[in-house]
């Protein structure tokens, strides 16, 4: 089952590499991992979208808990949140088909933000999965590259990750 | 006043009371070398491969309550302590390891002798930091020693660049470390003690199993307050011995793939098991499924949250200090007034002494050739089971661990989890040194003595008497018996062709080195080891190559499967005749 991992840790040089470290080294799974500092610049936090059993995350989340480093892990799944991707995506488009792109970046609610005579690069937010079918609902031979940052989630209401 | 790195990392290793410095000079240390030789508060002990020097840190920790401290240079340096290192993380192992670093501008230019050791250490320790500010050292080897002993105990690597211990700083150790992003559980929840109690009581084949966290949590004497209050059976495991006592009669000696059959049968057949600081590793209970496969239910008491529910599923978890959590215990368990049911508890008993009685330990003696378990049990009687015991890894660490009981802690030390062939002689000298009036004896082998010989070199230099007995089996004994036992005896290079002659080098590194070919000479050769306090004798004991480690447990059996020793062929072949009391169980 996919989880969405909220991890507060230390912003030092080297923490990151310890939590990726641990995910290699003991075969857990990393669909995709967001991190950037707080308000707090001595934290930061990271989202880790990953997939497993029951137990699995229960390893994960101990062993995440064990780093010296890492001050708090929440497993997002266990209560309502949000959850947020940002997709940049470079589409072929020329002539009449400059129009029907425009549309469906409308209809997704994406900006353009970058305009060329054959090319539109458009931002896109939203859950994973609406990104997903973005690029499900336009032609594959138009797209010329995709950008993708993960998962970035928050708890639902008061609920929050701090110190 | 201000002083410089250098000076800093020895004024630190002064604050922290440490006596020996296990190390190697070279470039990216030499300050710390010059800080080292103008001050006499503590020694410096020169080994002959970084390796040596965290082992031998390793086992000062292990049989002592202290904590061990390396010192290595960069690069090569660096990286040969890395296998040490990985010896103690696996066994929980509090330590300090000091590196050398190229200086911080040439870092990542892959400059002489530059390795990224906070990278290649990262799995296997507990902790590293990289100093990059002088100003920062003191508080960063004040939290290495914190860290190192605290919780579940670990390594701990610090990494100094040259120009950091050339800098100057003002000194200020501080008294005490606050880490806000690392508060290990002490004391254990009242709540989960009280139902580990009624799960407990409640059982009718209850069992104690008793893991290095008990070692290293100190807990032994609760350990042997509840073992004893309760009068329940105990195991220990590899790097438990010693936890609870074993020449007791409530001791079942050791569990496991080399463990006694009532051990292993009792692990199986329980109803209720008391995990404390152990972690159903797979040398322990096997495959879980075989494991669980008669149900029973689990309590563990564990430090370490990611210890527990990690092969084997928990009915009572409790994370704590083990010595806290059982105090709790004892103290709930004596204002409770309940107990176990004695009618259960002693048909269950029944049981046990039945596994017990054809002695799975049982080998057939010879007149001829001298057999490696004998050699142990001499020993034994020799030191009169006072000695400090440390081993290698392979067929003679699993005779030491069967043949030589262990009544007190910190006494048998082996690179459990690691298996790391090249502890046994620079463990014996980091034990010697921390125990200067201890026996101290290694059991090595043919093979893992050659790991780590250079240290005999060491042990002339600092004087360390401690005895080394060789059985020289001419094998890599181990795997020469998995490849008789699984392989169709195809000895792919495991037959040790062209060894030295092991009393000629022990000699020519300025020791005692004695050969036994006979039965007959073993105990009068190591009453005459034994007899030299002052120095190392190196005792090589020519064995019977052919000798095989039983009881044992195939790789994914359950450990009512075990291999036995041929007097005991026939109650394999039967189990239900030997279970006969136990009917409905079996």
């Amino acid at each position: 089952m996919r989880h969405i991992l909220s991890i507060l840790l230390e912003n030092e040089a080297g923490a990151l590499s310890r939590v990726v470290g641990l995910f290699s080294a003991r075969g857990y799974n990393i669909d995709s991992l967001t991190v950037a500092a707080t308000e707090d610049p001595t934290l930061s936090r990271m989202t880790i979208v990953t997939h497993g059993t029951e137990e699995e995350l229960e390893q994960i989340t101990k062993q995440l808990n064990k780093l010296i480093e890492v001050v708090k892990v929440i497993d997002l799944n266990e209560s309502e949140h949000i959850e947020r991707e940002l997709m940049l995506i470079k589409v072929r488009s020329i002539g009449k088909d400059r129009e029907e792109m425009k549309r469906m970046a409308d209809i997704f609610r994406g900006r353009i933000i970058d305009v060329t005579d054959k090319t539109y690069t458009i931002e896109l937010t939203g859950t994973s999965e609406k990104l997903n079918a973005f690029i499900e609902a336009i032609d594959h031979a138009v797209i010329l590259e995709t950008v993708r940052t993960g998962a970035s989630g928050v708890g639902r209401g008061e609920r929050i990750l701090k110190i | 006043m201000q002083i410089t790195g250098a000076e800093i990392v020895v004024r630190c290793l002064q604050e922290e009371g440490v006596e020996f410095v296990f190390g190697y000079p070279g470039g990216a240390v030499i300050e710390i070398y010059d800080a080292i030789f103008k001050q006499n508060q503590f020694r410096h002990v020169l080994v002959r491969h970084e390796q040596a020097a965290v082992h031998a840190a390793d086992a000062y920790s292990r049989s002592s309550e202290k904590i061990g401290v390396a010192l290595v240079t960069s690069g090569p340096g660096a990286t040969n302590a890395v296998t040490g290192i990985a010896t103690a993380y696996m066994d929980s192992i509090p330590m300090v390891v000091l590196s050398g670093q190229v200086s911080t501008p040439a870092i990542g230019l892959d400059a002489f002798q530059e390795v990224d050791m906070i990278g290649i250490t990262r799995p296997c320790v507990k902790h590293n930091f990289l100093v990059k500010n002088v100003a920062e050292l003191a508080s960063t080897i004040k939290k290495a020693f914190y860290l190192a002993k605290s919780g579940r105990p670990g390594p701990v690597v610090v990494d100094i660049p040259k120009d950091i211990t050339q800098q100057l700083a003002a000194f200020d150790y501080p008294e005490s470390v606050n880490v806000r992003s690392y508060v290990p559980v002490m004391r254990g929840h009242s709540g989960q003690i009280k139902k580990a109690i009624s799960l407990l009581l409640g059982a009718q084949r209850p069992l104690i199993y008793v893991g290095g966290g008990a070692v290293q949590g100190n807990a032994w004497e609760e350990v042997r307050a509840l073992v004893q209050s309760l009068g329940l059976p105990c195991t220990n495991t590899l790097m438990g011995l010693g936890a609870y006592p074993g020449n007791d009669r409530q001791c079942l000696g050791m569990l496991g793939m080399h463990g006694t059959y009532e051990a292993n049968m009792a692990m199986h057949y329980c109803d209720v098991v008391v995990a404390v600081g152990a972690r159903f590793d797979d040398r322990v209970i096997s495959v879980p499924e075989q494991f669980l496969a008669q149900a029973k239910k689990v309590i563990h008491i564990d430090v370490d949250p990611s210890s527990i529910a990690k092969r084997v599923k928990v009915d009572v978890p409790i994370v704590g200090d083990v010595k806290l959590v059982l105090r709790e215990m004892l103290e709930q368990l004596k204002h409770g007034g309940e107990t176990l049911d004695g009618a259960a508890l002693e048909s269950w008993w029944r049981q046990i002494e039945a596994w017990r009685a054809p002695n799975s330990l049982f080998y057939a003696p010879s007149d001829t050739l001298i057999k490696p378990q004998y050699v142990v049990q001499k020993l034994y009687e020799v030191t009169g089971g006072n000695a400090i015991i440390t081993s290698d890894v392979g067929q003679h660490q699993m005779w030491a661990a069967q043949y030589y009981p262990f009544d007190t802690p910190r006494r048998w030390i082996n690179s459990g989890g690691l298996g790391t062939m090249g502890f046994g002689l620079p463990a014996a000298m980091g034990a010697q040194l921390a125990n200067p009036y201890a026996t101290v004896a290694c059991v090595t082998g043919d093979a893992s003595i050659q790991m780590n010989i250079q240290e005999l070199s060491t042990c002339k230099q600092y004087h360390v008497p401690v005895k080394i007995i060789n059985l020289n089996n001419r094998y890599l004994g181990m795997v020469r018996q998995w490849q008789e036992l699984f392989y169709g005896n195809r000895y792919s290079e495991t037959y040790m062709n062209a060894l030295p002659d092991f009393v000629k080098l022990a000699e020519a590194y300025g020791h005692v080195g004695l050969r036994v070919e006979k039965p007959s000479d073993v105990e009068p050769a190591l009453k005459e080891a034994f007899a030299l306090k002052e120095r190392l004798v190196f005792l090589d004991v020519i064995t019977d190559q052919s000798e095989n480690v039983f009881p044992m447990v195939q790789n994914g059996k359950g450990l009512n499967q075990m291999d036995l020793p041929p007097h005991m062929r026939e109650i394999q072949l039967n189990p239900s005749e030997n279970n006969r009391d136990y009917g409905n169980l079996c």
